[in-house]
């Protein structure tokens, strides 16, 4: 009973138990979540598997410059989401809403240079399809890996902006009460970058030496 | 803590809405469609599951029909295969697997653990109106030009071939997984944190249980078919070649996904059933669950295993010799704990007083009728049997057994039992004796000649057969009116009950869990005092004798 109990949601009696629940129902989500992407790199195996060689041929063409520049980004707003947190459940009230920014604006440029990434692949012909540009089995498969997966993933930090744009629409007296909030938030976030992590070896490391 | 007793409302009919409940607390329709109250989600999804139950009960008879004759007169071809695939999607996905934990999981579970809500209603409330956006876009996908690819969504015929509304029905299966994956987070939620005073791990009911193990697969299995799904969409939308063979692609992947999800599904849809037996028999046998211990780990052992098994629908797409070694093994394995239920419910009979009430009646056709759907499922556990019976009849008859004959039974069994609390209305007894009868009888007068009609070799999804089989296809057609009947009469009699049924006391049955320790129908809050449990759960007999009534709160027993 250390806090006000106007930030008790139903059916929690007090912080404590909301806090350890809500933690508790965010990680099963991310187990879904864990489950859910798992099918995906389960394809991911396959097709590397059974068309090794035209696999990496596919693999190749990823353009590790940007994939780069986005894991640096991604890592960055994983930083600042954490900051943002803790600083929240502190009471640091101008930092925290600082750090939420700088997470929303490093989410927001890893779209963009998607967007651009995406417009220079589809300049490529790497779009599987009629003007796909090789013929050889298994380098579509990769792309359709690519454009399966990161489209998933943009989504999943879509969503996470708008949850993370969420902690900025609590007022300043209240915020440092809704540390609970933030704790979810980031935890959602840290899956967006965790996806990352595993996603940018498997794009964009395949086939190089 | 006592509650002070407003005067009876009553409603613009006139009628007297009787003590402050749930029901009385706001009449409108916003206060039904904006609420969080966990009893009020579970009526709403009553209303979303009996539609589709009875849509994909229609689609049914509009197959028995077709069966009738051999030369299939009705429907063409293409009309058939849309036929089926209704009944299968609207029957798997809008039906059976959110039959019991969101109507009966929803209402009894919060109440029956002592708990006031589920940990997040919102979320509660959120997840019924997936189901209500998936059921839609599913519905007008199948009502308007319908598809044809089975309930399976098999590829490369539902990615490159099909013409049908596969899109639409994968958004809508997609959509409701959603609502699936946020009831289960939100049950183990609430089993772990909102448990009452006194209630340890071994003190929860078994539907408590059930609803606990079945929440771990929900959440485990639905979110791989919401990729498979995604593939198959991104596949047949976008032409990204996934599973085509042409571009290296693997349909047997598809297959290895599909059954991942699908084939725990199965459990999601039976682990219920299995919760509302128990809670049932030991009510009306009037005595303890026999080895309840066992039957918590039977049920954990099922959940866990129900992932390992899924192979076993593969025996013929070309799997290794090895993989269906091991998958029939395991087929076998997951048989025990199964066996083990069926053995503790008889042993919960054993020397029991058996009051044959229709929620009874209906739970011991449960056990009958899962036994058998067990059993032939260890045939088609079995290689070399499996590869005679696939994809005929013997299947279809085998799955109905747990899923329609089990299942549904249960689902029925458990409408019956925790009827008075929900409505604070007793149903008339008479008449929901002889639907139970009636539904024994006519599930086995519809389905048991499919068993063997398989053994005969007639495969499924076929409208057209040869002159041979149409005597048990007529009768198995005859059987399913029967069987409609035995559905379709309840409707009315529970109806009737809702505005004249007699008035329920707060624990008709004497049961000892502690949802019947409160008003029927319960506040808002569920209970007027802070529950403090003291006890193991079906204290029905302490002392060599069953007295009337002994409650989960009562004092330490020792039986």
């Amino acid at each position: 009973m250390t806090q006000p109990p106007a930030i008790l949601n139903e059916p929690w009696r007090t912080p404590e138990r909301q806090q350890v629940a809500m933690q508790f129902g965010i990680w099963l989500f991310l187990a879904t979540e864990a489950l859910f992407f798992g099918g995906l790199f389960l394809f991911y195996a396959v097709s590397r598997f059974t068309d090794s060689a035209g696999f990496e041929i596919g693999a190749r063409e990823a353009d590790i410059w940007f994939g780069t520049a986005n894991t640096a980004v991604l890592m960055t707003s994983s930083l600042t989401m954490a900051i943002g947190e803790r600083a929240t459940k502190e009471g640091l009230v101008p930092l925290a809403r600082l750090m939420v920014m700088a997470t929303l604006a490093l989410g927001a440029t890893f779209l963009v240079v998607k967007g651009f990434e995406y417009r220079s692949d589809i300049e490529k012909h790497l779009v599987p399809g009629p003007a796909f540009k090789y013929a050889i089995r298994g380098a579509a498969q990769f792309w359709a890996f690519y454009w399966t997966a990161t489209v998933v993933h943009a989504i999943h930090l879509t969503v996470g902006l708008g949850i993370v744009s969420r902690l900025l629409f609590i007022s300043k007296e209240d915020l440092p009460e809704r540390w609970t909030t933030a704790i979810g938030t980031a935890l959602y976030w840290h899956l967006v970058d965790i996806v990352w992590v595993i996603l940018y070896p498997l794009l964009y490391l395949v086939g190089r030496p | 803590m006592t509650v002070a007793q407003p005067p009876h409302e009553t409603t613009l009919l006139g009628r007297d809405l009787g003590e402050e409940s749930y029901l009385t607390d706001g009449t409108t329709l916003m206060s039904w469609l904006g609420t969080t109250d966990h009893k009020r989600i579970a009526i709403l999804y009553a209303v979303g599951i009996t539609f589709f139950f009875f849509l994909g009960g229609a689609a049914a008879t509009l197959i028995r029909l077709e069966l009738i004759s051999p030369a299939g007169r009705m429907l063409t071809n293409d009309e058939y295969n849309r036929t089926f695939t209704l009944h299968g999607i609207i029957m798997v996905w809008f039906f059976l697997v959110p039959s019991i934990p969101t109507t009966m999981g929803n209402f009894v579970l919060p109440m029956c653990i002592g708990a006031r809500e589920v940990a997040f209603p919102r979320i509660n409330l959120f997840s019924w109106y997936l189901f209500v956006v998936g059921g839609l876009l599913t519905f007008f996908a199948l009502l308007f030009g319908g598809v044809d690819t089975g309930w399976t969504f098999y590829t490369p015929f539902s990615t490159n071939y099909s013409n049908s509304n596969v899109l639409l029905a994968a958004a809508g299966i997609f959509v409701t997984g959603f609502s699936s994956i946020a009831t289960g987070i939100n049950f183990i939620t609430t089993i772990h944190m909102l448990r009452a005073k006194g209630m340890t791990w071994m003190r929860l009911p078994l539907f408590a249980w059930a609803m606990y193990a079945v929440s771990l697969v929900m959440v485990l299995a639905t979110p791989v078919l919401a990729i498979t799904l995604l593939l198959v969409f991104v596949e047949r939308a976008f032409g990204l070649p996934i599973f085509d063979p042409r571009f290296g692609g693997d349909p047997i992947l598809f297959q290895h996904l599909f059954w991942f999800y699908s084939h725990p599904a199965v459990y999601i849809m039976v682990l219920p059933a299995m919760g509302v037996v128990s809670e049932v028999i030991a009510c009306e046998a009037r005595r303890r669950v026999f080895g309840y211990e066992f039957m918590v780990y039977a049920m954990l052992m099922i959940a866990v295993v129900g992932f390992m098994v899924w192979g076993h629908h593969m025996f013929v797409s070309g799997e290794s010799q090895f993989a269906n070694l091991v998958f029939s093994f395991l087929s076998f394995v997951i048989a025990v704990p199964s066996a083990i239920k069926v053995f503790n419910w008889t042993g919960t009979l054993y020397r029991g007083q058996i009051r044959f009430s229709a929620p009874m009646l209906y739970a011991l056709g449960f056990v009958g009728l899962f036994t058998i759907g067990g059993l032939t499922g260890l045939f088609l556990a079995s290689v070399p049997l499996d590869i005679d019976l696939t994809d005929t009849y013997f299947v279809v008859a085998h799955f109905h057994y747990i899923m329609v004959g089990g299942s549904v039974s249960a689902f029925f069994a458990g409408l019956h039992f925790w009827w008075p609390k929900i409505t604070g209305r007793l149903y008339p007894e008479r008449f929901a004796q002889f639907a139970a009868i009636t539904m024994f009888f006519g599930f086995n007068f519809t389905f048991f000649p499919q068993f063997i009609l398989g053994i005969e070799g007639m495969p499924r999804r076929y409208h057209l057969y040869p002159q041979q089989f149409q005597a048990l296809n007529v009768t198995s057609s005859l059987g399913a009116v029967v069987l409609a009947f035995a559905y379709l009469f309840p409707l009315f009699y529970l109806a009737w009950s809702l505005f004249r049924g007699e008035r329920a006391p707060n624990n008709p049955w004497d049961a000892t869990g502690l949802e019947w320790q409160t008003r029927s129908p319960p506040p808002t809050r569920n209970f007027d005092f802070d529950p403090d449990v003291r006890a193991a759960p079906y204290g029905y007999h302490p002392e060599h004798n069953a007295p009337h009534e002994v409650s989960q709160t009562h004092e330490p027993q020792t039986p």
